[in-house]
């Protein structure tokens, strides 16, 4: 699947397109097939995201959004080595899959 | 240490004000990310992993206790509580929102600080040696030279738009204690005999660096004297800024084009120039001098004892490890640790700050220096109060004795934090300090510095590591390559690549195998870095990979 990633404008905070917004935790991500550019270019010009981009990323047995490249796990989540500073998450496998 | 004139601080305000409505403009839509950029990078604002990071400058690394206790409340007011020292004697905060950005300039601007010039093609941050003023062996003083380069390269106009970003060291002494020669400019003050006594002058080294072309700078000039040092590092700029290629961002550093051109070639060019400066008359004028260096007079040193009661096993392996010779006998300079076993390389709380700008200005005459490799100085205790200065770090954590061991590593924040890096360098740094820690191999080794870089860029001076650790992205996965034999000092050398590279478990246990080496070949006194220039690199390979 296609996702689609960022940095909120304000806050910097990384942020994944829910199909109608941005929200910060990666399950809320959708699959956005062919639509990417365009959602991209219209969201990125109403300021409602930093410098976004188009990823690769599955969906695990448990039904959670696993972004492709390690890169993106940990922006998913946060530095593995500030677990405390972790963006919360219901996801019970914890870090388990970021590396 | 400096304090701003007016026209300093007028033009750090003034600068506040610039980004404030730059900043205003981005968050409206009125400027594009594209337009915004190179804005927010020459005030330090970079778009890192999870957040804005803000890289603050912190001159040749000093800061008095005022200083660090705003960088303490930045930490907590706008951050997460916490800061990260680097390896350009700089704090990054890594987790800014941009519309706190400008408040968080105007901060630092009430303690003369700011983030101008931490990033973009710009004369950086000039560092220098973090025992200036105090050690033992030095001959000159390099800070008063610092500021003044530090003045005529802030906000340069001929040089806002290198070629690419360019690094300044300067050094006082033989020993080399800031990579000085892994600079794009290297600057040793040195006194040579005259026939008036003795005169002061600069010795200019020009196109080292790392990266990933790492490349030790040249001699180019043996004495510069000291009321021409500006024009000639002006010299050496102008050729740069002129010839550095800008068509490729890699080949763009003034290394490569020493390199391409010859030394020597770089070096006539450089004289030529010089030449012409010098009847253009860019030096400032002595008076300038003088001004500076007034404010790098030394403390008032007063006698006190000389020795101290070792009777704590515990403070006096911190007094071997962690304090350093001082010009006066009844002082030393103490290190602080910003490397508990197992912790985070550099990493430093609110409240750590705040109780290192406390015993500066307790028992340091309100001086601090932030080392390259992570730490943070106390640079002129009494010898008397060291045991309270220790009994203090202890306490919060900060007491740890291992400068320049096997734990002391230098790690760049990795992909944990940076959009650049190909892998991880923290939890690498954790492990391995941990695992020597515990095993209690630490003392048996002895000095051994291990650096490490999550990607090419080489934040982490891994080419200069005496073992050096680059992590690399393998079809989407870490791995990590071993170089051994680097240094950054007087000595220095750049570390080889040993062979194929690790996972995360292999490195770790590749590092364990080649102490293991070196303690089976050790002659009396010897380094870990002494041993494997002597034995080369045969017995360490057959170590890691086989015969």
């Amino acid at each position: 699947m296609k996702i689609l990633t960022g940095n909120d404008l304000r806050s910097g905070a990384v942020t994944w397109w829910n199909g109608t917004g941005w929200s910060l935790f990666v399950d809320d991500a959708v699959d956005v097939g062919d639509d990417a550019e365009e959602i991209l270019a219209r969201e990125e010009a109403a300021r409602r995201v930093n410098v976004p981009y188009a990823i690769e990323a599955t969906i695990d047995a448990g039904g959670h959004v696993r972004p492709a490249h390690i890169k993106d796990r940990v922006r998913a989540l946060g530095p593995t080595v500030r677990r405390d500073l972790a963006v919360p998450t219901a996801d019970k496998t914890g870090w388990d899959w970021v590396i | 240490m400096y304090k701003y004139d007016q026209y300093d601080q007028a033009m750090v305000d003034a600068r506040v004000e610039e980004f404030r409505d730059q900043a205003r403009r981005r968050l409206e839509g009125k400027l594009t990310e594209d337009q915004f950029k190179p804005l927010r990078l020459m005030n330090g604002l970079y778009l890192q992993l999870h957040a804005y990071m803000l890289r603050v400058a912190i001159p040749y690394g000093t800061l008095n206790s005022r200083q660090m206790e705003a960088l303490a409340d930045i930490a907590e007011k706008y951050d997460r509580g916490y800061g990260h020292f680097t390896t350009r004697q700089n704090i990054q905060y890594n987790w800014i929102k941009l519309e706190d950005a400008a408040d968080i300039l105007a901060d630092l601007a009430t303690v003369e600080m700011h983030a101008i010039q931490t990033s973009g093609n710009c004369i950086r941050n000039i560092s220098a040696d973090h025992f200036a003023g105090a050690a033992a062996d030095e001959i000159i003083d390099p800070r008063p030279y610092a500021e003044l380069m530090r003045q005529w390269s802030s906000f340069h106009p001929e040089f806002t738009y290198l070629p690419r970003k360019f690094k300044i060291a300067v050094i006082g002494s033989e020993t080399d204690r800031a990579a000085m020669r892994l600079h794009d400019i290297g600057i040793r003050i040195v006194r040579r005999a005259s026939d008036s006594g003795a005169e002061v002058g600069a010795q200019f080294f020009a196109g080292g660096g790392m990266g990933r072309t790492p490349m030790i700078a040249p001699l180019i000039r043996d004495f510069v004297p000291l009321d021409q040092l500006i024009t000639y590092a002006e010299a050496c700029l102008r050729v740069y800024n002129r010839y550095g290629r800008r068509d490729n961002k890699y080949k763009a550093r003034i290394k490569i084009l020493v390199h391409e051109l010859g030394a020597a070639e770089y070096t006539r060019q450089v004289e030529e120039e010089f030449a012409h400066m010098l009847s253009v008359g860019v030096e400032p004028p002595h008076e300038e001098l003088a001004r500076i260096a007034e404010y790098f007079a030394p403390p008032a040193f007063v006698d006190g004892p000389k020795t101290l009661d070792r009777s704590d096993p515990d403070f006096a392996l911190w007094v071997d490890r962690n304090t350093h010779r001082h010009k006066h006998d009844a002082y030393v300079s103490a290190v602080i640790s910003l490397k508990p076993a197992g912790g985070i390389p550099g990493d430093a709380t609110a409240d750590q700050m705040r109780l290192m700008a406390r015993l500066a200005k307790q028992y340091s005459f309100d001086e601090l220096r932030v080392m390259h490799t992570q730490n943070v100085l106390l640079p002129h205790v009494r010898i008397a109060d060291l045991h309270a200065v220790w009994t203090a770090l202890e306490e919060a954590g900060l007491g740890s004795p291992n400068m320049d061991t096997i734990e002391d590593i230098i790690a760049c924040p990795g992909l944990d934090y940076c959009s650049l890096a190909n892998a991880r360098s923290i939890p690498l740094a954790q492990r391995i300090s941990e695992r020597f820690a515990q095993s209690g191999r630490t003392e048996i080794v002895g000095e051994l510095k291990l650096k490490i870089s999550g990607c090419i860029n080489a934040c982490g001076h891994h080419h200069a590591g005496h073992i050096g650790i680059l992590g690399v992205d393998k079809k989407g996965t870490e791995n990590y390559q071993l170089s051994l034999g680097g240094s950054e000092a007087e000595d220095v050398s750049l570390a080889k690549i040993t062979g194929p590279g690790f996972d995360e478990d292999g490195v770790i246990a590749a590092v364990e195998k080649v102490t293991d080496v070196y303690l089976a070949a050790r002659a009396d006194g010897e380094r870990f870095l002494d041993t494997y220039r002597r034995i080369g690199m045969e017995p360490f390979k057959e170590a890691l990979y086989g015969a």
